[in-house]
């Protein structure tokens, strides 16, 4: 991904304050959540003075030892305790129920972002790693939120207690531990960049593990078919190796890392030992103070050990969430007009007015192209395999925008129409149908959620494909499986288009609908499409030259350009043009020889 | 993600079962666990040495300085010495421990991977249909890591275990009335810590599936982005996620209540047990029973001990997921029906091959049968045709003669050889399969045709692509061959990867080509012109071809009609159009289409 490599990167506290504006909700009771976190860092501090107290006042006092005075420190402290363990317990609830409420709706939205940027965005990044955008990247702010943020507070919020008691104590010696202190920050800061360079490796050693392993999954008929088994399998070793390697090398820096803080929690205290020994003789500190120091160093020096790791968890959660925040920031280059209108009533027609099209950073595959399709017609675009069929079919239902010229629908520019009224009135069937994990009639009921069992069957049945329902093990309730992988592409392609029959929209666009159906089922379902759109615009994309015959008029591509359109016996009768080589290639494979 | 039925069994067996998958664990790594769990030891034992030189400073040091207004230069080297001595060999230790720990983990991780993806590999084709795609991945990936996750503070757990005992003697050294004070607190922190564990696993099990849900549901939403799109279904799609999503907000706001209500438990009880430490000890001391130095050691012995004895607590908290993920990686490790491969050499060496179907049956793994007593040869260099409806059981056919499945009855034979006798090199130089849904490596072009087979040079390639149609778009990518694909070759069109598939099954020079509608993406035109050339190819094969296409029917010899399974003629091509109406049917659909349009327009004319 290329926010990996970005040189720029904009630092932490700019994702973190405009991840806080996306999601205001995490801000809403903040200062009450970090009053919170002091009263529980104070906690820590009642064994420290309990133990001060009990040296110096209720052991060397000159009347000997005295164990009504202890009695009374301990009740103290364990009052004390118990309000700081019940801040504590507020201050778990209050965080987890904001941060899982503003992640939720970070969620919602970001999910919402992806689906609304156009079908380019979607092609150039994977999908598993926009999948990983709504999932694990949210999950790792939420960890972070959850665990390391609430320890960055808690930690910082000690800090500065045992700052302030140390100070009470003997202000030369905290004053010493903190110029201890502050150079160890740099090595930490050191060490980290070191881990995060690691912890980079490990992420994407498992992303091209968990690709070669779904290679082997969704590969195995023709790892199997040509018995690459083995080769298939050093790959996997190769890939699972490396992401082994990577994460000995990340847990070893991580080790010494958080080692380093170790270390300075003895190097704190052995000065603490020999300055305060000098102390306690000058009678600038007593005993007892001395050994709460000891006690102090460690609540001081923790936090710096924690919060080391911490702040590993925090970039990762960081770089996160600012790829979240970077979809959400894109603008989707197909967007929904602010003061949409909506179609008009009736059969829609549509016009290409010198629409030009080409992908980002790529040539120009379509070339000025002007047509005009009138409503109530039926018409066929044909072409060899890259000529831009497809690309005219996505510009015709908006699901990208011309790079110049316009697209003009019943009268109205495509890019003014409101999408709740163009999705509903025009409705393309992909050659790919995608279909949903569920059944039959789930799927069915994808283009409209309020259809009835009966309606469906209707639409089965006016397409001519009651028989095929009725062949299937449950009928309407057959469970499809994943992407349909219970049924073959072909009939799979029946269910997409049993679908956008539902949907009955004005416009309806057909793209290599029916690639894999078998010859008397195509002409069956296309008699039976002529039937049902009388009364609506109809656009195919037609691979099989015999939909291109029975169409009004016939639009034929040629390397991005439209170069003949008309009724078929005109077309075919100009002998040496581009349809009929198409035409005559049909032919010689469909008839009879 | 059912199909390990996990028994509603006792926490004990849970347990049980934690520690045995433990206890495996440990046997595969056993030196990298032994330099965790003693670096761990190591470590733990420094915490208590450096309670022993705090109550030695505050005793040795201190006190003396403060009686005597002096310090005593010896003592306080003495102290330091001791304190960065032990930071030097903490320093090592927690390093042992933390890397000890940390690569056991990996080690194991990497272990199983390679056991499952192997599995995966030996496993049959169907075996594959019957499990989704996102479960064999988490299978490989989150489950495993679910299974070795208590591996990272197991070592830190057991060095716990060891000075908690190591504690317990000099607690019972020092003082009873100490002792009796730990004796209450450790096990009750123990306890607590155990409760919190096995209350927080079903609820953070119950936060994996949610969030594994929420990862499907976006991973299908954004797979049929298209269908949403030009559906305008954008605002459901959104709604059924946000439901997945607010279920998993409210498993985590559920989690964060249980840790709200035990953490501060946790944390709060050494605080207290210190505190009853030094109001005893002090008692104690009164009497005389126990010095100085022992009481501030003791105390600080209570506050270090507490941490580490979370590491116990961590280890039991994860037990649960483990035996989840356990089971999920044995039920892959377990799986039976492998599809094993015989020891046989096929009967003739060279040429094209026959194909024998006898009396063939199969059926789904649910009992439905899709083929039923199918008989037919695809006689040496010859090419049959199977032609069916949408349904009819031809790709099952396809799948059967390259042996990717394996008949329910009856058999299919190469050379008169049972598929099942022949070796799996034999087979696959053989037999070459074109599937409907081409799938490509993301590997280079090259890699892709190639697939390591030695014969496979770069002019084989060339003519094997210029027969499947495909020199011309191979020679226009930037890298030629050496241009990578893509992960599933997205840089590719579907016309394209199909005809990269079909170049790679002619690469190998197959004696039997199963083409199964294997140029459903291809433009006629460029399909006329890649089936003229595989008829003047040079090295003929037998070819059983699934077929609509007349021009591809046209090229076989024999034509095997399937209806619902089963063969319902075979014969010539010409043959089967005069003697079987339903062939005839459903291959002149489109001459009998535009005949009748001819004899409409006539009669309109």
């Amino acid at each position: 991904m290329t926010t990996e490599t970005t040189d720029a990167e904009p630092g932490p506290f700019h994702t973190l304050k405009r991840g806080l504006r996306l999601s205001p909700e995490l801000r809403r009771g903040l200062a009450f959540t970090v009053v919170l976190a002091c009263i529980t860092a104070v906690g820590r501090l009642v064994v420290p003075i309990a133990a001060q107290q009990v040296l110096d006042n209720g052991l060397f006092t000159d009347a000997g030892p005295d164990l009504g005075f202890v009695l009374g420190v301990t009740a103290v402290g364990i009052t004390v305790l118990a309000i700081t363990t019940a801040a504590n317990f507020l201050m778990n609830r209050r965080l987890f129920i904001v941060s899982e409420t503003a992640l939720a709706n970070l969620r919602r939205r970001t999910f919402r972002h992806i689906h609304d940027l156009s079908m380019l965005h979607q092609q150039s990044e994977r999908r598993g790693a926009l999948t990983a955008r709504v999932t694990t990247d949210i999950d790792q702010v939420s960890q972070f939120l959850q665990q390391g943020g609430m320890v960055l507070v808690t930690s910082t919020a000690q800090i500065l207690v045992a700052t302030v008691v140390m100070a009470v104590y003997s202000w030369p010696l905290a004053i010493v531990v903190w110029v201890v202190f502050i150079p160890v920050t740099w090595l930490i800061k050191w060490l980290q960049a070191h881990l995060a360079s690691a912890y980079t490796d490990v992420r994407r050693s498992v992303a091209k593990l968990l690709s070669a392993v779904s290679e082997s999954v969704v590969g195995a008929g023709t790892v199997r078919a040509y018995g690459v088994g083995s080769r298939t399998s050093e790959r996997l070793d190769a890939s699972i190796e490396e992401h082994r390697k990577d994460q000995t090398r990340a847990i070893r820096r991580s080790a010494f890392s958080f080692g380093a803080g170790e270390l300075v929690y003895f190097g704190v205290n052995a000065v603490v030992v020999v300055l305060g020994a000098f102390l306690v003789a000058g009678g600038s500190m007593t005993v007892g103070e001395l050994a709460a120091f000891l006690f102090l160093v460690v609540l001081f020096t923790q936090p710096v050990v924690i919060g080391t790791e911490t702040l590993n968890e925090a970039q990762n959660a960081v770089s996160g969430w600012r790829r979240v925040l970077d979809i959400i920031d894109t603008e989707p280059d197909v967007a929904d007009p602010v003061d949409g209108v909506d179609l008009p009533e009736g059969p829609l027609g549509v016009r290409f007015e010198d629409v030009r099209f080409a992908y980002p950073g790529g040539e120009e595959v379509l070339h000025g192209i002007d047509v005009d399709i009138r409503p109530n017609t039926k018409v066929a675009v044909v072409g060899e395999t890259g000529s831009g069929k497809t690309t005219f079919a996505k510009l015709l239902t908006r699901l990208m925008d011309p790079t110049s010229g316009r697209v003009v629908i019943g009268e109205t520019p495509l890019t003014d129409v409101r999408f709740s009224s163009l999705r509903g009135r025009v409705t393309m069937v992909p050659q790919e149908g995608f279909l949903f994990n569920g059944t039959l009639a789930h799927n069915v009921r994808f283009a409209k959620p309020d259809i009835g069992e009966a309606e469906i069957y209707v639409a089965f049945s006016e397409l001519g494909l009651t028989d095929w329902v009725e062949a299937l093990p449950n009928g309407l309730d057959t469970e499809l499986g994943e992407s349909g992988a219970n049924l073959s592409v072909g009939e799979r392609q029946l269910v997409s288009l049993v679908r956008a029959y539902v949907a009955d929209p004005d416009l309806l666009v057909l793209d290599e609908a029916t690639s894999a159906v078998d010859p008397a089922t195509e002409l069956r379902l296309s008699s039976a499409l002529d039937a049902v759109t009388r009364g609506r615009t109809t656009v195919i994309i037609a691979h099989r030259l015999s939909t291109a015959e029975t169409s009004d008029e016939i639009l034929v591509f040629d390397g991005g350009d439209l170069v003949q359109h008309g009724r078929h016996a005109e077309l075919a009768a100009r002998k040496d043009s581009v349809y009929a080589g198409l035409h005559g290639s049909w032919i010689e494979q469909t008839r009879s020889s | 993600m059912t199909d390990v039925a996990a028994p509603p069994s006792a926490e004990s067996s849970i347990l049980r079962r934690g520690l045995r998958n433990i206890g495996d664990m440990i046997r595969i790594e056993p030196k990298l666990f032994a330099i965790g769990a003693v670096g761990a030891m190591v470590n733990t034992a420094t915490t208590l040495f450096v309670s022993a030189v705090v109550g030695w400073v505050v005793a040795q040091v201190a006190v003396p300085a403060y009686e005597n207004g002096e310090v005593a230069l010896g003592s306080v080297a003495l102290g330091v010495g001791a304190l960065l001595g032990t930071s030097a060999i903490r320093f090592s230790s927690m390093c042992a421990r933390r890397i000890g720990a940390g690569a056991m983990m990996f080690r194991v991780q990497a272990h199983w991977r390679r056991q499952v993806t192997r599995r995966y590999l030996a496993l049959p084709v169907s075996w594959h249909q019957k499990h989704p795609t996102g479960t064999l991945l988490s299978n490989a990936n989150a489950d495993v890591e679910a299974a070795t996750r208590p591996l990272a503070p197991l070592p830190f757990a057991c060095g716990t275990l060891f000075m908690l005992a190591v504690s317990m003697v000099v607690f019972f050294l020092v003082d009873w009335a100490i002792a009796l004070v730990a004796l209450g607190m450790f096990p009750t922190l123990f306890a607590l810590n155990a409760v919190f564990a096995s209350k927080m696993a079903p609820r953070a099990k119950r936060a994996q599936e949610l969030r594994a849900e929420v990862s499907a549901v976006g991973h299908e939403s954004f797979d049929g982005a298209l269908v949403v799109k030009a559906m305008g279904r954008e605002t459901a799609e959104t709604e059924r996620f946000t439901g997945s999503a607010t279920e998993l907000r409210d498993a985590m706001i559920g989690v964060g209540r249980l840790r709200a209500a035990f953490e501060p438990a946790i944390a709060g009880l050494p605080e207290l047990g210190t505190l009853l430490a030094l109001l005893v000890g002090l008692a104690r001391y009164q009497q005389g029973a126990l010095d100085l130095e022992q009481l501030v050691t003791v105390a600080f012995m209570f506050s270090v001990l507490a941490f580490p004895i979370r590491a116990i607590g961590w280890v039991l908290g994860d037990l649960p997921t483990s035996v989840v993920g356990r089971g999920r990686v044995d039920h892959v490790l377990s799986a039976t029906g492998d599809m094993d491969y015989g020891e046989r050499e096929p009967a003739t060496p060279a040429g094209p091959a026959s194909l024998e179907f006898d009396s063939v049956a199969y059926s789904y793994p649910d009992g439905g049968e899709a083929i039923s007593d199918v008989t037919f040869t695809v006689p040496a260099g010859k090419t049959v045709a199977l032609v069916g409806a949408t349904g009819s059981g031809k790709s099952t056919l396809a799948h059967l003669a390259a042996r990717l499945i394996d008949p329910s009855r009856g058999a299919v034979r190469l050379d008169g050889v049972d598929l099942r006798e022949l070796t799996h090199p034999a087979l696959a130089a053989t037999t070459a399969l074109v599937q409907q849904i081409p799938f490509v490596f993301d590997d280079t072009v090259r890699a892709n045709l190639a697939l390591s087979r030695e014969s496979a040079d770069d002019s084989r390639l060339w003519e094997a692509l210029a027969a499947a149609g495909a020199d011309k778009f191979v020679a226009d990518l930037e890298d030629g061959l050496d241009t990578e694909v893509g992960e599933r070759g997205t840089t590719l069109s579907g016309g394209q990867r199909q005809r990269l598939t079909l170049a790679r099954a002619l690469a190998g020079s197959p004696r039997l080509l199963v083409l199964d509608d294997a140029t459903s993406a291809i433009d006629p035109r460029v399909e006329s012109r890649i089936l003229s050339g595989l008829k003047a190819s040079s090295e003929v094969a037998s070819v059983l071809v699934v077929a609509y296409r007349r021009a591809t029917i046209a090229l076989a010899d024999e034509v095997v009609f399937l209806d619902g399974g089963r063969i319902t003629a075979r014969g010539a091509h010409t043959e089967l159009l005069e003697t079987h109406q339903p062939y005839a049917d459903l291959v002149t659909a489109y001459e009998q289409a535009e005949a009748e349009r001819e004899f409409d327009e006539e009669n309109v004319a």
